[in-house]
């Protein structure tokens, strides 16, 4: 039997196991538009912007493990997107994005709401297409599914031309696909494995740092594995959060411009380095100069890509890092051996024990205004540390990284990379559609949640209660901090004013609005929001306006030039960090 | 250093620009790109020479890799290698003694004229990029009227052979 392209499109979806979509209906999609009203399998979300279907999607994908999925018509439909698929691949989400497309015979023509997808999209995604014939849609989409989820995922794109998703063909799935251009590496090498292990066996001032290629290739227990074997002290990033259990007496906390001093200290003065599923990434090396002076560095990846691009390394290891971690753990097993430097690692822990006395995450509290710190232990109290936490990006976010405990992987969803305020509250609908028996909290702020405010409605059509926590400092706190610390105290465009009453706000889109302004209610208001299982609440926490985040290595800074709340004063950074971003 | 990168990628539209692409939103040079289908149609060999570091001619690689209709290639740098490029030059040739001195030069630098006019010849050379700098500079570079030049193309030494 024949079926119309875009019917295909919905089989495809289904072969795929897809249950949900993200989207927004336009002229050159509404063929797939007709094929999903005729179907009750997959549920499509309608969202208020198509930014925001993406995060949604991308939500979704990060919580579940499943590619997040959504569909939107050519042109502006196309170019509202973008800022998602960016989001998604900077932090290799996958993700499989449906564009309609003017008809084949009109591309090139200026018609209307054409752009060229394609185009505008390479640079962001890790492929994508344009069908240009329905015989090849299956395929295509095959491969699209294939392409975002293995290796190291990422955002596709199929562009479809109108005619494309008219004409008919016979639909034929393929079940399995071959690509004699790309298959990614999966088993890392013996050789070099042996290498790793009998490095990391003699080191003296271990750290293990992991990233969040741990969490997407689903490492979490094998990184816990070989890292209590070891007994070596372990770092996570801002991405890898989750992937080693933040309550375990092993960790040392998140590394970076805002990570612990210890997590930090440690990546300074180790003398073995072992990196999983990280990118060194600017804003976790600091000073690349002056980064791990000491360290040889073993760096497991799935992506060459990353091996020796920021820094070098000694003992690459290209695959799979569940893959490469099991191994390591059998040989180590197998050989029955451990580490051999005893008395310096005792010495090494001594060491980390008096850098975490230093208690780099204290801050002074207060009886009389909210600290946002404060609300971020609350509510890691309430929830019990169970919550999935979504986040946008500013002081919020990094508050929210450093006192929540994440115990599990998939529970803590930002966008690490891009850095994209708007993230949080799509991304919390699409975690609570992927989760729905777990509690979903958006921690975020005044500034960021009214770039994706309408999707409040999306939230009550689709019925997914989430609690949005609002630290409500009344500026664009990181650009104020940075302007502080930075820029003389020179405010420019960091102050939100006009705000709107968050309360009504919230009651307006049919949720419960809560307005805490006591450190005292703080608790309470979390747990009665909690309570309300069924209900969005938007809490909106009025915070100290000028709290900082620390600590803090300033742009162009190295890891053990990191500065303390209350020990520090505020100075400058070098000139040659102010180039920095 | 200067690489000379040889691609076989698939012969698909859009492959072409994604290897533009890579090169410019990851600030990487291309000094010459030469690219055209294979014995296979649904291949293309493309030449690319860049110049960097050690370090960044390895993130050329492993970027070029990376592209999903990248299907192999080499650096032929690192190995013996032939590189030849072609160049079309119209030359002013006005008078018997200047016609003489041209087509003594095209002999000698094993060119070939192609086409003739009263005032002009045409000249087409293959060579290593040198040696067709060093035909224009014999020439005199204000008697070119046009030259069109394709870019390095170039192929390893030995029984070895990029393929699938
Ligand atoms: C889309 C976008 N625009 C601009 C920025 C730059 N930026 C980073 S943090 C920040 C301030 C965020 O303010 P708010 O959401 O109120 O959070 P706070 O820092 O106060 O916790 C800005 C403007 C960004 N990350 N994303």
């Amino acid at each position: 039997m024949e079926l119309t392209g875009a019917e295909i499109v919905i089989r495809a979806l289904k072969e795929e196991g897809v249950d949900y979509v993200f989207g927004y209906p336009g002229g050159a999609i509404l063929h797939v538009y007709d094929a999903i009203h005729a179907q009750n399998d997959i549920q499509h979300v309608l969202v208020r912007h198509e930014q925001a279907a993406t995060h949604a999607a991308d939500g979704y994908a990060r919580a579940s493990g499943k590619p997040g999925v959504v569909l939107v018509t050519s042109g502006p439909g196309v170019t509202n997107a973008v800022t998602g698929i960016a989001t998604a691949f900077m932090d290799s989400i996958p993700m499989v994005i449906l564009s309609g497309q003017v008809p084949t015979k009109l591309i090139g023509n200026d018609a209307f709401q054409e752009v060229d997808s394609v185009g505008i999209t390479r640079p962001c995604v890790k492929h994508n297409f344009l069908v240009k014939d329905v015989k090849e849609l299956a395929t295509t989409l095959k491969k699209a599914f294939y392409i975002a989820t293995t290796g190291r995922p990422g955002p596709v794109l199929v562009d479809l031309p109108k005619d494309i998703t008219a004409a008919k063909t016979v639909f034929d799935y393929p079940h399995n696909i071959k690509m004699r251009s790309y298959s990614p590496t999966l088993k890392g090498h013996t050789g070099q494995i042996r290498k790793a292990v009998k490095l990391i066996l003699k080191a003296e001032r271990p750290i293990v740092y992991v990233g969040g290629g741990a969490i997407l290739g689903e490492a979490s227990k094998e990184v816990t594995e070989l890292t209590r074997m070891l007994g070596y002290p372990v770092t996570n990033t801002l991405m890898g959060l989750g992937a080693y259990p933040a309550t375990d007496p092993q960790f040392v906390g998140m590394l970076g411009m805002h990570g612990t001093y210890e997590a930090n200290m440690c990546m300074h003065d180790c003398d073995v380095m072992i990196a999983i599923g990280a990118r060194f990434d600017d804003r976790v090396t600091g000073n690349l100069e002056k980064f791990a002076p000491y360290a040889r560095i073993v760096h497991i990846d799935i992506d060459p890509s990353s091996i020796a691009k920021n820094v070098q390394v000694e003992v690459p290891i290209v695959g799979s890092v569940a893959n490469v971690l099991r191994a390591m753990i059998s040989l180590i097993r197998e050989e029955g051996s451990q580490p051999v430097k005893k008395e310096a690692l005792a010495r090494w822990w001594r060491q980390i024990d008096k850098w975490r006395a230093i208690d780099s995450l204290s801050y002074e509290h207060s009886d009389t205004i909210i600290k946002p710190q404060y609300v971020m232990q609350q509510l890691y109290t309430v929830t019990e540390g169970n919550a999935i936490v979504t986040s946008d990006v500013g002081q919020h976010q990094m508050w929210a990284a450093q006192y929540y405990h994440f115990d599990l992987p998939r529970r803590w969803i930002n966008s690490g990379g891009l850095g994209t305020m708007g993230f949080g509250l799509p991304a919390a609908m699409g975690c609570k559609l992927a989760c729905p028996d777990l509690d979903v909290a958006c921690v975020t702020g005044e500034g960021s949640i009214q770039m994706m405010l309408q999707e409040l409605s999306t939230m009550l059509q689709y019925n997914t209660p989430v609690k949005i926590v609002n630290l409500n400092n009344g500026y664009l706190g990181m650009v104020r901090q940075w302007q502080e610390f930075f820029y003389e105290k020179r405010y420019a465009m960091s102050y939100m004013d006009a705000l709107p009453d968050f309360v009504k706000l919230a009651e307006a889109y049919g949720h419960v609005g809560m307005k805490i302004e006591h450190p005292g209610d703080v608790e309470a208001s979390l747990r009665e929001a909690f309570a309300m299982k069924d209900r969005t609440v938007f809490l909106d926490f009025i915070t100290d306006p000028e709290e900082n985040v620390f600590p803090m290595i300033p742009a162009g800074g190295a890891h053990n030039e990191m500065l303390l709340a209350g020990r520090d004063a505020m100075r400058s950074t070098h000139e040659e960090g102010m180039v920095l971003v | 250093m200067r690489h000379i990168i040889s691609i076989l990628l698939e012969n698909e539209s859009g492959a072409l620009s994604r290897v533009a692409n890579l090169f410019s939103a990851r600030g990487y040079n291309i000094e010459t790109l030469c690219v055209a289908p294979t014995e296979d149609p649904s291949l293309s060999r493309m030449t690319l020479v860049t110049n960097g570091t050690p370090e960044i001619i390895e993130q050329i690689v492993k970027q070029l890799n990376k592209l999903i209709e990248v299907v192999k290639l080499v650096d032929l740098t690192e190995g013996v290698h032939i590189e030849r490029e072609l160049m079309l030059v119209k030359i002013r040739a006005v008078g018997e003694l200047q016609r003489a001195e041209v087509m003594r030069l095209v002999d000698i630098f094993r060119g070939r004229i192609i086409d003739v006019t009263e005032v002009t010849y045409t000249v087409e050379i293959t060579g290593t990029s040198e040696k067709l700098d060093g035909f224009m500079d014999a020439v005199g570079r204000d008697e070119l009227l046009e030259v069109t030049r394709t870019g390095i193309t170039g192929i390893a030494r030995g029984v070895k052979a990029l393929r699938t």
